[in-house]
Order: C-alpha cells, then structure tokens, then sequence
C-alpha cells in the first residue's frame, strides 16, 4: 500500500445558497481545491452525497459533477453512506491511491438541501434511519438522538447544562470561521430556553440544514514530494457499520461503530489518541460529541459530559473538538461534512486556521458518522 | 406515496407482531431476517412476539415528520419485551409526566398515520401503559 497525501483543499461559504444550483457550489470548491493543490489534470473523481436524489431530484452525480468541472472522461463515482457519505469518499480516494490504481484523485462532498421545504428535508433526511421499523412509527432523528440522550443521562447523570455547553463551545469556534453558516456566538441561556425539537432536545442542540460541498485532492506522496510544497499525509483510514435501528444495538449510550473504526484508523497510524492535537467530529446534536468523545477513547465511558464541562474539548484544553464550529455553527450539508472536516485538520495542521489555529497541531483526526452511529468513517492526518 | 405491497408485505409483522426465532440459537429476530445475528445460521421459525416490555428510552416529538404533524405532540420509546426483544413505537394514553425508563407497557393495535384523504391507513402496534 502507498503512502497518501492531501495536497489541495477547496471550500466556500456555508448556508441558505438560493442562489446556486448543486453542481455550481461542488464546481466552486472542486476549482478552488484544483487550484491550491496546483493541479489540473486527475485520474477519477469520487464524490460524497446522501440524498440528491430527494433534495433536487437528480442522481448520475459523478458523471454530471465530473462534466460541469471539465474532467470527462475521467472516472467518477458517486458513494453514499448517509451523513458518513463525505468520510466515505474520502476514504475511497484514499483507497484508490493507496492501491496504485490512481495518481491524483479529487474527492468531494456535496449537499442541496434548500430546495426542497423544511418537511421534505426532515423525511429525506430519514431515510437514514429504519424506514420500515422507526420511520413508520413518526420517529425524527432528533427523536432517535433525543433517546441516546435520555438513556445517557439517567445511566451517567449527564446534565442538560453539558449538552447545552457543547453548543457554547461549537459556536465559540465557529465564530472565528468565515466559512461557517453560522459564525456567532450563543449562550448557555439561548440554548436552554430555545424551542423544544424532542425532548430534551432543543433547536439548539441540532445541526442546521445547510447547502454547501468541499473537496480535496489527493496523490501519492512520491507525487507530492516532487511539488516542494507542504502538503499532509493520510496516516490512518478506519470505517466500521454497525445496525442501523438504534433498537437493535446493545447500548444505547455507545457508538461502537465509531469506536471500531478509530481503532483501525490509530492501528494503521501506530498511534494512541493521546498523540493527537485537534479532533474534528460528528456532533449532529449536542450528544452526539458527548458520545463520540467517550467512543474515541478521549474520556471514559459516561465522561463525555463532564469533559465538555471542564473544557477538555475547548481550544487550549487537553483535547481540542471541532476547532471548526463543527457541524453544529460551520452547518451541516450532509455528504459534504465529512470532506470539510478534512479541510479544517487540513489547514490546522498547515497552521492557517487563524484565529481558531490549535498551536503547535501535528496530528489530527476527523470522525464521521451515518445515521445513529450505523456507520463511522475515521481518518488520522499528519503534517509532512 | 408507497404501492400497496409495500405495505402489505409488512402486515405480518405490524398486524400479527411475527417474528422469526433462530432454531439453532433461540435469538428472536424483530423483524425477521434471513441470517441470525448472534450466531449466523439461516433457519427459523415463526413465533409471536411477546405482548408486554419494559420502556428503555423515550422522547416526546414535537416537530413531526411529513404525514405526523397533526400528531404533536406524541410520544415515542423503545421497549425491551419479556421474550428480549427491543423495538420502537409510540406510546400513548400516558400523561406525558409519567413517562419514565422502566414504565410497564403492552403493545396493542392502532391506527399510526393515513396516506392523505383517498390512500392507504397506516395500521400497528404502539405502547400503552400495562
């Protein structure tokens, strides 16, 4: 297998784009990623997305993506596994040059959920969910996450003030990203007095609908070494499923997938987490990332609040989570998120996330998550 | 909206709550499946899932999905039944102040949701107070 590096990342401004059709803002980033890694010519393209079909109606995504970018005849795939779809392209690209079979390959993520009403985004984006069996029965994702919370809290005494604090602290970052939807702060009041979704989550414990896309490029290090610019290396790829009715898992307060995967991706990267300086992960709702801290090894199991309280996660603490904003302020347009993850270590690690810069970063490490935890794509990036 | 058959395909399982039991483990599938996942065998046989649980967790939707908004608020868990399976379902004639992890519930048969004025009734189990 063949080391990999990212050499080139493209994002633009998350948000309500009315304006712009899907394959205008995947052609926005792809040009912007083309043009940071200084190159033109790719050998395949993979690209993220869950649901183009339901959010405008159009699928065929790699090959209409490829065309609008002027890559044909260029191979290009179209992978979909739910919110994980951007880790899993990422992951796929990086399997793609890991084998030899490609040089340089652009991977990207894509979502356009604002064409269609609030109601149709909330069924499309149940379908990640059992369709027959929770689905059938008015479940939300809020509702299924709302439960993980519920059980989490009577089983560990996580309080309502931690899930409300990884909000603070989300948006805190996310106020010092220009690229985020939204790039302001928000208080614990705000949280805890904003509308009930499903007890006892609030608006603000849930990631927004957004429209936007991201994209990388990755070759072989041999490739990015003849550059003679800094470029990250791919140290570690790890991906696990696991059921995906939350009725059928074992434990209601553990995402086993995420676990899984993170011990693959620090088994091929001979590391522990403790060697690693900024995490960029899945928090779709507020315990989600108390969760997947506890997932990721960061903290003990039923700990995850606690460390959100005590600052652990925050720029400056021990582990720094979702220096971004994370999905929660930067937005949460599904198959591009966990590309965009990507970019934030990417740039972390480049040392150019200003403001938000986690100092002295030299590895750092994106989790990305499909439904409830049914799959979980982990990556381990390096500075060169 | 869903073809017929992709409704009656399921009644067996909304309506006569079957589900498939592993001959070689016991593990009970719910819904069936053509391979065991505890132990990975491929024969079963039909059985009756049990009629009353245990509530494991519980949210109360207030924001509906698409063919449920004249629901909210209504209440939703998972349950663990006396034969150790666990599914998902509404809850329903229960002050939403006695919802708790632990409630005694048994299932019975409801109407969840309609398709429209002229489609198919949505028909199953929910959750109620035992």
């Amino acid at each position: 297998m063949r080391d990999v590096a990212v050499i080139g990342v493209g994002m633009t401004k998350w948000g309500e784009l009315w304006e712009k059709s899907l394959r205008t803002i995947f052609t926005e980033t792809a040009l912007l990623a083309l043009d940071d890694a200084g190159v033109d010519t790719i050998d395949s393209m993979v690209v993220g997305c869950m649901s183009s079909g339901l959010f405008v109606g159009q699928e065929h995504l790699g090959s209409l993506l490829s065309d609008y970018l002027g890559k044909n005849p260029a191979p290009a795939a179209r992978v979909e596994s739910a919110c994980s779809s951007g880790g899993l392209a990422l992951r796929q690209g990086f399997i793609e040059v890991a084998s030899g079979l490609s040089d340089v390959v652009l991977v990207g993520g894509v979502e356009k959920m604002t064409d269609v009403t609030g109601c149709e985004a909330t069924y499309a984006l149940g379908t990640a969910a059992d369709q027959e069996y929770e689905g059938y029965h008015g479940l939300t994702f809020p509702a299924l996450y709302a439960m993980m919370a519920v059980a989490h809290m009577h089983k560990y005494g996580t309080t309502r003030e931690q899930l409300a604090q990884v909000a603070v602290k989300n948006h805190l970052n996310g106020s010092k990203n220009p690229l985020a939807q939204f790039p302001f702060k928000v208080s614990m009041e705000a949280v805890l007095s904003s509308v009930l979704v499903a007890d006892p989550l609030r608006i603000l414990d849930c990631s927004p609908i957004t429209d936007g896309a991201a994209a990388l490029v990755l070759c072989s290090l041999e490739t990015a070494r003849k550059r003679k610019k800094p470029f990250v290396r791919i140290v570690g790829s790890g991906q696990a499923s696991d059921t995906i009715a939350l009725s059928s898992r074992k434990d209601f307060c553990w995402i086993e997938s995420t676990q899984i995967a993170a011990q693959k991706a620090l088994s091929m990267a001979g590391r522990k987490v403790e060697d690693i300086q900024l995490f960029e992960v899945h928090d779709c709702f507020t315990i989600a990332e108390i969760m997947i801290t506890e997932a990721l090894g960061l903290v003990k199991k039923g700990r995850g609040g606690k460390a959100v309280e005590d600052g652990l996660t925050a720029i400056g603490g021990k582990f720094p989570v979702n220096p971004s904003g994370g999905l929660k302020a930067k937005g949460h347009p599904v198959g591009a998120t966990g590309v965009a993850q990507a970019i934030e270590v990417v740039k972390q690690l480049r040392g150019e996330a200003g403001e938000r810069q986690v100092k002295g970063a030299k590895r750092g490490l994106t989790q990305n998550m499909g439904g409830t935890g049914g799959s979980s794509v982990v990556h381990i990036f390096e500075a060169d | 909206m869903p073809t017929p058959s992709r409704y009656w395909r399921e009644i067996p399982q909304r309506y006569r709550y079957e589900a498939g039991r592993c001959k070689a483990c016991g593990f009970i599938c719910f819904p069936p499946r053509l391979v065991c996942p505890r132990c990975g065998a491929r024969e079963f046989e039909t059985t009756k899932l049990a009629g009353t649980g245990t509530v494991l967790t519980y949210t109360i939707i207030r924001v509906a999905p698409e063919g449920f908004e004249d629901q909210v608020p209504y209440a939703v868990g998972i349950a663990e039944l006396e034969d150790g399976v666990k599914l998902t379902a509404q809850i329903v004639d229960c002050d939403f102040a006695s919802l708790k992890i632990g409630l005694k519930v048994r299932l019975e048969f409801r109407k969840l949701s309609e398709d429209g004025e002229a489609g198919i009734i949505h028909y199953g189990y929910k959750f109620v107070p035992a």
